[in-house]
């Protein structure tokens, strides 16, 4: 996927001059924060469960060599092939491998992040295989030609008369006076266009949100039931997952899982939770004839060992970005890449680079919400805040910030010039703010004050006060 | 060198790892072999009378309709009512399951019953839960001819029978109950933990039920 991450400001500054996607971002504030809660409220070992959720990743982190190992000696065990892709274009040309092997004409697709990553619909596209998204929100944007603007609610950013025009544009064997008002009305439509769509795929393509290493099993965790028919129908299923999706044994799974539905939809339980192992057996009426694993390593492996380890835990429950007032404000696409939200601003620059994605760890006032709710405990800002010194480190950021900071340290290294400089400082400022007490402009700070004004300082700086308190 | 080893001699390398450490080999060993149970939340432990009041309560708080009868020689007049009570076909899609030979069809004169997969043109299908969980009221259901796993999605509605005795508190008592039966580390193809009927949310945030998969599910827990 094509990364416009270094465009961010420019995105942000659009994104909140939409009005549609303002409206619809409208829907996430209320619905996902509350949800959540109830949920987690509803169960005692909650909190409990994060600790032990934490403890399985980093456990298996640390072992991510021999749990591998162990997983592909089970998948091969039962039957199953995995394939070892190094890069997104290793993954495209493995999928593409397969497909044409199957003799594919269509490819229907669950949902699946790592799709994305890869860029595989295009891809697969131009090679003449036609790639059909099938969950609701994802079949949306298809549609719509657009990336995913939330891990778990992909067309969060549309609303409802966009989709009714899309459904008309695309579906013209319909008949055209049916009414598409209503949300109920659009979903039974995609539901009877898809259905045939589910039948004809020669391959099915889904994520995985766990791989299980005891046993060789891959599970999908959905509401729909899209991928179980994506990975049921064709004669061929092909799961997309990356490294760090390994869980050891199905005990450790059930742990996570009771903290996955909750932080992401508020729902104790996802309706489908699918664990598939290898092809279908001789005792099976059903199912693939072929069970194939794409094992996507991308940058992954750069992550292990280094402060940005713990980003490995990640489960993309989208809690992260469900709280986050950057992404209320500005919604998933202004992130530029696939991943949005706090989960994004760490996971970016680790994957493309810090000097495409460094703009993303800037975007954040380290309200510290992501990392009060993530099931994981990642300590998202405290990333961020590493990426913002990796940044500072390799000289990447405006010079005027650059100079800014240090003219900053050098005062804050020096108490008694720092004292003399903040009290002249304030005084003047005082002096020229006069009696209204308020600045309605700065210099080099237009921006800030275009939207409000800066009150004047009252009284003694803080350092005065502090020792008139009595403090040392 | 292949992927393989490059990727797994990439990681090895970030972590300072030896593959031939004894102690890292072990801690991995011992997990696989001994599978520890975390944190087991207290709702689902209790009484078993209790645990089968808990499973129905929480399938009902996600839209699943149940229904408790006494044996398997109800369930036949229970599902001809069900069927006549919403209007749907007196038509039912159902898998081998050994099971279902103890239900009395004669209490349902009008239904016709069907075996094997289906293809997408069944209304109603029938099928046979292997366990229950309390805790969130979800079914366990396994794949094979007896229960084929296109019988759980394709058709519009589903009829699940659980009996009684199947019901846990947790999924930790469920995978027990698994490596028992087909060995340790071993699955069979598909496991779908069912929970609810099939819903979507994504559009505008409203929740619907059936999206792709049934629109309601219908569960008959067999007591006694």
């Amino acid at each position: 996927m094509k990364i416009t991450t270094p465009e961010f400001k420019s995105n942000a500054v659009d994104a909140l001059a939409n009005e549609n996607l303002q409206k619809a971002m409208g829907h996430v504030q209320v619905g996902f924060i509350e949800k959540r809660q109830v949920a987690a409220d509803g169960l005692p070992e909650f909190e409990q469960l994060r600790d032990s959720a934490r403890d399985i990743k980093n456990h298996t982190l640390a072992h991510l060599d021999l749990y591998l190992e162990a997983y592909s000696d089970k998948v091969e065990e039962s039957g199953g092939h995995v394939h070892w892709a190094q890069t997104a274009e290793d993954a495209r040309n493995i999928v593409l491998d397969i497909c044409r092997k199957a003799d594919a004409k269509t490819v229907t697709k669950g949902k699946s992040m790592i799709s994305e990553e890869i860029g595989i619909n295009d891809f697969l596209e131009k090679k003449g295989i036609a790639p059909i998204e099938t969950d609701l929100g994802e079949y949306i944007i298809q549609l719509r030609g657009e990336a995913p603007s939330h891990i778990i609610a992909p067309a969060v950013h549309v609303l409802k008369e966009q989709v009714e025009e899309d459904f008309r544009a695309e579906h013209t064997h319909l008949d055209i006076d049916r009414n598409l008002e209503e949300p109920e009305t659009l979903l039974d439509e995609a539901r009877t266009v898809l259905r045939q769509k589910f039948i004809d795929a020669d391959v099915g393509i889904t994520g995985a949100n766990f791989l299980i290493a005891e046993t060789g099993t891959s599970v999908i965790v959905t509401n729909e039931g899209n991928g179980d028919l994506t990975q049921t129908l064709p004669k061929v299923h092909i799961v997309l997952a990356s490294l760090e999706k390994i869980t050891p044994t199905l005990e450790d799974v059930s742990q996570i899982l009771r903290v996955l539905a909750r932080s992401a939809t508020g729902q104790e339980q996802s309706v489908y939770t699918t664990f598939s192992t290898g092809p279908r057996r001789d005792t099976d009426v059903d199912g693939p004839e072929e069970y194939h694993v794409v094992l996507l390593d991308n940058g992954r492996t750069n992550m292990i060992g280094t402060e940005f380890q713990e980003m490995l835990r990640c489960i993309r429950c989208g809690a992260c970005m469900n709280h986050c007032p950057v992404y209320h404000a500005i919604g998933g696409h202004a992130y530029g890449w696939v991943y949005p939200g706090p989960m994004g601003a760490v996971l970016t620059p680790s994957l493309e680079g810090v000097e495409k994605g460094g703009n993303l760890p800037n975007a954040s006032t380290f309200c510290g919400r992501c990392e009060s709710v993530c099931p994981m405990r990642i300590p998202l800002p405290k990333m961020m805040r590493h990426w913002r010194e990796r940044e500072f480190e390799r000289g990447l950021n405006p010079a005027t910030q650059r100079w800014g900071l240090k003219a900053w340290a050098w005062f804050a290294r020096r108490p008694k010039i720092y004292a003399l400089g903040a009290g002249i400082a304030m005084r003047t400022i005082a002096a020229v703010a006069g009696r209204k007490g308020r600045l309605s402009s700065l210099p080099l700070a237009a921006g800030w004050t275009k939207y409000r004004d800066l009150p004047a300082p009252e009284g003694k700086t803080f350092q005065q006060q502090w020792r008139a308190k009595g403090g040392s | 060198m292949t992927p393989r080893e490059a990727i797994l001699g990439k990681i090895r390398n970030q972590i300072s790892g030896d593959q031939k450490d004894a102690s890292r080999r072990a801690a991995v060993a011992n997990r696989l072999s001994n599978a520890p149970r975390g944190v087991i939340p207290k709702r689902g432990q209790l009484a078993p009378a209790k645990q089968k009041d808990l499973f129905c309560k929480k399938a009902e708080a996600v839209q699943a309709s149940v229904e408790r009868v006494s044996s398997y020689g109800d369930i036949g007049e229970s599902i001809g009512t069900y069927l006549r009570e919403r209007n749907l076909p007196q038509s039912l899609r159902m898998g081998e399951d050994p099971r279902f030979d103890g239900i009395d069809w004669s209490k349902a004169p009008s239904l016709t019953t069907e075996t094997g997969p289906s293809d997408g043109s069944h209304p109603v299908g029938l099928s046979h839960a292997t366990y229950g969980v309390a805790e969130t009221g979800s079914l366990i259901m396994t794949s094979g001819s007896d229960n084929p796993t296109t019988l759980n999605f394709l058709p519009e509605n589903h009829i699940v029978i659980l009996n009684a005795e199947d019901i846990e508190g947790d999924y930790e008592s469920v995978h027990a109950h698994i490596r028992e039966h087909y060995g340790k580390g071993r699955m069979p193809r598909t496991i779908n933990m069912i929970t609810g009927p099939s819903r979507s949310a994504d559009i505008e945030q409203k929740l619907l039920l059936g999206a792709h998969g049934p629109r309601s599910l219908h569960i008959i827990v067999v007591d006694g």
